[in-house]
This record gives C-alpha cells, sequence and structure tokens, in this order.
C-alpha cells in the first residue's frame, strides 16, 4: 500500500457495467514527507475522500477485495483517509 | 517476502469497512544486509508489530490471507517479527 | 489504472484461443494534464473504444481477463475499462 493525494476526478459514462456509480479518483504517490514521487494512479475511492486528502492506497487484485469493490475490475483502490503519519526517519545508507 | 524495519505509523479513522480495528504501519524494505531499499511502504499488521522491529512481510494478493481473505483489501502485510538482527543469518 | 490513448489496434490471425473476437489496442499512457508518456501497452477492449479516445485501463488479471472475455482464466493482464469524458484536476493546494 502507498500514500498518495487526491489530485482530480476522471469521469467515464462509457465503461465496464460494473464500473458504474464508482467514483474514480487522480492520485499522486507521495513520500512521508509529503513531496510528491512521479507518475500517478487512477484508483477507485471506497471511502468518500475529499479532496487534497492524503489517502491510502491498494494495488493490484488485493483493490477488488474491499467492500464496495467485489467482483469490480480495478487494480487500484482508495480504502483509508489518512489523519496522522509518525515515522521515525528511515536509516540513512551507509 | 522481504525483509523490513517498522519505521512509524499511518493513523486513518476514515477507512474501508473491512479494515475497522486493523493497524497500518509504515515499513522500509531492507536488502538482505539490512540496508534499506526502495521507498518505504504502508503494510497492514498481521502480528502486533512495533516501531523499530525488525520484519518480514509478503506482498500482493497473498497479504490478504492472514486475514479474511477475500474481504480484506491488503497488499502489503508484516507476517512477522524477526527476533533480533543477530537472527538474520547469511551467508558471508 | 492508469490513463491512456487508444493510438491504433493490432490484427493477429493466430492467436491464443481466448483472444477470440476481442480488439486488441495499442495504448500509449498519458499524463493527467494529456501528456502522451513513454509507457505502450496493449490492451483488449472492453468497452467499444475508438481510435484517439482516452480511457481507463485495469492492469490486473482477473479484472481484465472477465471484463473482456466475460470469464477469468484468460492469459489477458491489460483491459480498457472505461472511456474518458472528461478529467477535472484541483486547483494547486497553497
Amino acid at each position: 500500500m502507498i500514500i498518495a493525494r487526491i489530485l482530480g476526478t476522471v469521469v467515464s459514462t462509457q465503461k465496464d457495467p460494473r464500473l458504474e456509480g464508482k467514483k474514480l479518483l487522480i492520485v499522486k504517490p507521495i513520500n512521508l514527507d509529503g513531496t510528491d514521487q512521479s507518475g500517478y494512479i487512477v484508483a477507485v475511492d471506497t471511502v468518500g475522500a475529499g479532496f487534497h486528502e492524503k489517502v491510502i492506497v491498494v494495488g493490484g487484485s488485493s483493490a477488488r477485495m474491499a467492500e464496495g469493490n467485489k467482483d469490480c475490475p480495478v487494480d487500484s483502490a482508495i480504502i483509508g483517509v489518512v489523519d496522522r503519519i509518525d515515522f521515525i526517519k528511515p536509516l540513512e545508507e551507509s | 517476502m522481504q525483509l523490513a524495519r517498522v519505521i512509524g505509523n499511518v493513523v486513518s479513522t476514515v477507512k474501508n469497512r473491512s479494515l475497522t480495528g486493523r493497524k497500518f504501519l509504515i515499513i522500509q524494505p531492507l536488502s538482505a544486509d539490512l540496508k534499506p531499499s526502495g521507498n518505504p511502504l504502508i503494510a497492514l499488521d498481521a502480528v502486533g508489530a512495533g516501531a523499530g522491529e525488525l520484519v518480514f512481510w509478503c506482498r500482493g494478493k497473498e497479504a490478504s490471507f492472514p486475514f479474511e481473505r477475500e474481504d480484506t483489501p491488503t497488499d502489503c502485510t508484516i507476517v512477522g517479527i524477526i527476533d533480533s538482527e543477530a537472527h538474520v543469518f547469511r551467508r558471508s | 489504472m492508469i490513463l491512456a490513448r487508444v493510438i491504433g489496434n493490432i490484427v493477429a490471425t493466430q492467436k491464443n484461443q481466448r483472444y477470440e473476437g476481442t480488439r486488441i489496442m495499442l495504448c500509449r499512457q498519458i499524463t493527467p494534464e494529456g501528456e502522451e508518456m513513454d509507457y505502450t501497452c496493449l490492451a483488449i477492449d472492453a468497452v467499444k473504444a475508438g481510435e484517439g479516445d482516452i480511457v481507463v485501463i485495469t492492469q490486473e488479471g482477473w479484472s481484465a481477463s472477465t471484463a473482456a472475455t466475460g470469464k477469468a482464466g484468460a492469459a489477458i493482464d491489460s483491459a480498457i475499462v472505461g472511456v474518458v469524458d472528461r478529467i477535472d484536476l484541483l486547483p494547486k493546494e497553497e
């Protein structure tokens, strides 16, 4: 799982019927200190995440196991909204 | 499975209902000589690990197997705590 | 999932049985802003997408297989599951 921030939404009418009613969000993976990583992911929102929130994104077939995503053709899902991140600084590579 | 160090935790109140009561930890994957390799990840905890501990974790669909396997959306789960660094044996 | 532009399709007479009747589209990944990226891939069309369309591609086996052929277990790892009407990006956060 990774932490990401929400960049925007994707609107699609012509889609797999199993995706109907699902909210597709564009998210950008971020580092623990909040800086952006490269790339982006389109993920299905299962928690009602708000704009600019930090979220937890799960990938692969596990994304389908989230409640609300049963048997949906998705490979990434937002499964949590981040309230707080606590971390010890990763050991510097020596 | 890979080695990692738990370096923190993520607090999330609003989450997928199937994850209620589960703990998110931040792990730093390690190479065989226990040096950081790659970016930190968020992992679900299956063993009661805590910050600073040396653990091993499992990725992919198999990561949900310690929980209700068809209902737990995780692609990264901590499945064991290594006793200490001295318990990582490798041929030099 | 990723966003991509359909840039063509391929024709193959000799192919795995499960691919029969499918349309194999050549797609190039784009950024949320619409710029083409370096990554290109083949994806089975599940939603009648056309050349030039911006689409959502799922890259997970079960999802792609069921979307493309209606059944799981085909050797398919990517499928187009939505045609994008619109992408809304959030304003930059101060």
